[in-house]
């Protein structure tokens, strides 16, 4: 628009054209605000509807008699998922105690320790790109070195070799949760701690691990409920479809609940996608619990802060 | 009396000593201990590297590499190699979930960084780190059991059971999360200024989010972007659950097609006799997905590397 024309709009009452394209802007506005808002809403939506659905299709195999049954082939409406409880139990007590040393230990390590080296940045990267590795990936992993290079070791395709197959998958999700804890920490709560005498060691048992807790443990509870979730990797290691026994020791065969949701999911019958849909709820029930208890974890050690 | 206070000083000086000396020695073994803990990172990608080149270069030895990455024939039971048609089904999929997942992704990061009010954003937040951990066979199921029935009764009467538009459209609400967290994080570090600025101005809200905020964060969105893309390469129980377990190559979203995650599970389900060529050829399949996820997980972290640094 040249200047001649907008002095000439101008004598003749600029007025309704600015009015109008302020209108259009502001019903613009409008619609994109509606846009954003329903956007953000979509997720809650799916996961409702979904909660739903799992609920309708499982409440008539869901009893308590479900929780403490094994599963049957020959009369599957008396069956349930109590080995599979079982074994996801004991994956989540080993992966918890072989990942939760060693991902502090390694934040410890990255965070207090190490210098701006070359390989220390390469740590870094590479953490930062392990976390990104399909889990099916892990789950060959596991195959090549726990099932067959340390059989004598692990027992083979143990609930051991499981644990340590999602230990090594949820390592870097530990790491990265328990650094950015490490971090917030103030530098003067350690040179407080030195300037006392206490060596390195002792200022980071006494006060930096203590005061990161809470944060890192967020993180360790989203990490830990992410690897009873997963299936694709234990598949991969030789998770057990069917055994009759649970499992009583981190040598034994194991099933778990959501490699047990996939066998029933696999099967034609109705009674079968009924006991997928009640294996679905518990799983469910499970991880809400474990997550609103790490979200209210993290809300009230932010507060505090 | 003169004695005995030297004494003590004496001995108290060596306890001081042995105990310094103690102290020192558990200092360097907790520091070994730890130095291992963060190397063991290395170890698991050396693992990884190792295990699949080594059965990957034996499956070589039996199919050439040539036909494997060429041919768009998968049989393996007929000696078949060809993995185009698990990529298709992989990228088929991928491409689904990323059409859903980047728009509501990135507006859902809009909202809640520009508009959300403060008690909502606090409710929101939580709900959607809970999508994100929804066990994937939990996503599989609702795919085959509700949308593909729902899709069969209101716009595609001939799908099959098994499809990829069920699995990919449920793949995408799976990666919304990813997408929608780490865009927020580009965007909030987008300085306020900015917005101040296109304010002082007299843009409006929406001009200011998708004019001036949304530029200023690309990079970041693009890593977000990426992020899906690999989450989404990589997802293996809904594709399995709801694709289907057959190659399909060039098939259309309403037919069953198999990913190349999918064709890792199908094989270590199966009674599959370790040292042979089916079972060699998962480590193969394995190789191709690590090596692009890989390259994506690089450049997600290069594109985040690039907004970090910006500001």
């Amino acid at each position: 628009m040249t200047q001649s024309t907008t002095k000439a709009r101008r004598q003749e009452g600029g007025g309704p054209d600015f009015k109008a394209s302020k209108s259009t802007k502001y019903g613009l506005d409008m619609a994109f605000t509606v846009l954003v808002t329903g956007a953000a809403l979509v997720g809650v939506v799916v996961l409702v509807v979904l909660l739903v659905d799992v609920i309708r299709d499982g409440s008539t195999m869901l009893s308590l008699q479900f929780l403490t049954s094994f599963p049957s082939q020959i009369f599957p409406e008396n069956g349930g998922i109590y080995p599979a409880l079982i074994g996801s139990l004991w994956l989540l007590g080993l992966t918890a105690v072989i990942s939760v040393p060693l991902g502090l230990g390694a934040a410890v390590y990255l965070e207090e320790y190490a210098e701006d080296t070359r390989i220390n940045r390469i740590i870094e990267i590479n953490i930062s790109n392990l976390a990104g590795v399909p889990s099916v990936i892990y789950g060959l992993l596991g195959l090549g070195i726990f099932v067959e290079l340390l059989a004598p070791v692990t027992g083979g395709t143990s609930v051991l070799t499981g644990a340590l197959t999602l230990s090594l998958l949820i390592l870097p999700v530990i790491i990265v949760a328990t650094r950015e804890a490490l971090r917030g920490i103030p530098g003067s709560i350690r040179e407080g701690g030195y300037a006392l005498g206490a060596t390195k060691w002792e200022v980071i048992w006494s006060h930096l691990l203590p005061m990161a807790l809470p944060g890192a443990l967020t993180g360790i509870i989203l990490a830990l409920s992410r690897a009873i979730g997963e299936a694709a990797p234990i598949l991969v290691v030789g998770v057990s479809l069917y055994q009759t026994y649970a499992t009583a020791g981190p040598f034994d065969g194991y099933m778990a609940l959501p490699t047990q949701i996939y066998d029933w999911i696999s099967r034609p019958q109705q009674i079968f996608q009924d006991s997928a849909a009640a294996g679905i709820v518990v799983a469910m029930a499970v991880l809400l619990l474990a997550n609103s208890f790490a979200i209210w974890l993290r809300n009230r050690y932010q507060q505090r802060s | 009396m003169a004695i005995r206070a030297e004494g003590t000083t004496r001995s108290g000086a060596d306890a001081w000593k042995r105990n310094s000396r103690t102290r020192e020695a558990r200092e360097r073994v907790i520091k070994v201990f730890l130095t291992a803990c963060a190397y063991l990172s290395i170890f698991t990608t050396f693992g990884i590297v190792i295990v699949l080149f080594e059965e990957t270069s034996r499956f070589f030895l039996e199919v050439s590499p040539v036909e494997f990455l060429t041919s768009t024939r998968w049989a393996p039971p007929q000696g078949d190699f060809g993995v185009l048609p698990l990529v298709y089904g992989t990228l088929m999929a991928t491409i689904i979930a990323i059409v859903v997942a980047l728009p509501i992704g990135l507006l859902t990061a809009i909202y809640l960084s520009e508009y959300a009010p403060h008690g909502l954003r606090r409710w929101l937040k939580p709900a959607l780190e809970i999508l994100a951990g929804v066990p994937t066979v939990v996503y599989g199921y609702f795919a085959l059991t509700f949308i593909t029935p729902l899709f069969r009764d209101s716009l595609f009467s001939d799908i099959e059971s098994f499809n990829a538009i069920s699995a990919g459209l449920i793949m995408g609400v799976m990666i919304i999360p990813t997408v929608a967290s780490v865009s927020e994080d580009a965007i909030y570090a987008v300085p306020l200024s900015l917005r101040e600025g296109a304010y002082a101005l007299g843009a409006t809200r929406r001009e200011t989010a998708t004019k001036i905020v949304v530029p200023a964060a690309l990079s970041g969105i693009v890593a977000a972007v990426i992020l899906g893309i690999s989450r989404a390469i990589g997802e293996t129980m809904i594709v399995t659950i709801a694709m289907g377990a057959q190659a399909n190559w060039l098939g259309s979203p309403l037919e069953g097609m198999q990913a190349m995650t999918a064709y890792i599970v199908q094989v270590v389900g199966g009674e599959t006799p370790r040292g042979s060529i089916t079972y060699e050829s998962i480590f193969a399949v394995g190789s191709a997905l690590f090596l692009m996820t890989l390259v994506l997980n690089l450049a997600s972290y290069w594109f985040v590397r690039r907004y970090r640094e910006s500001y």
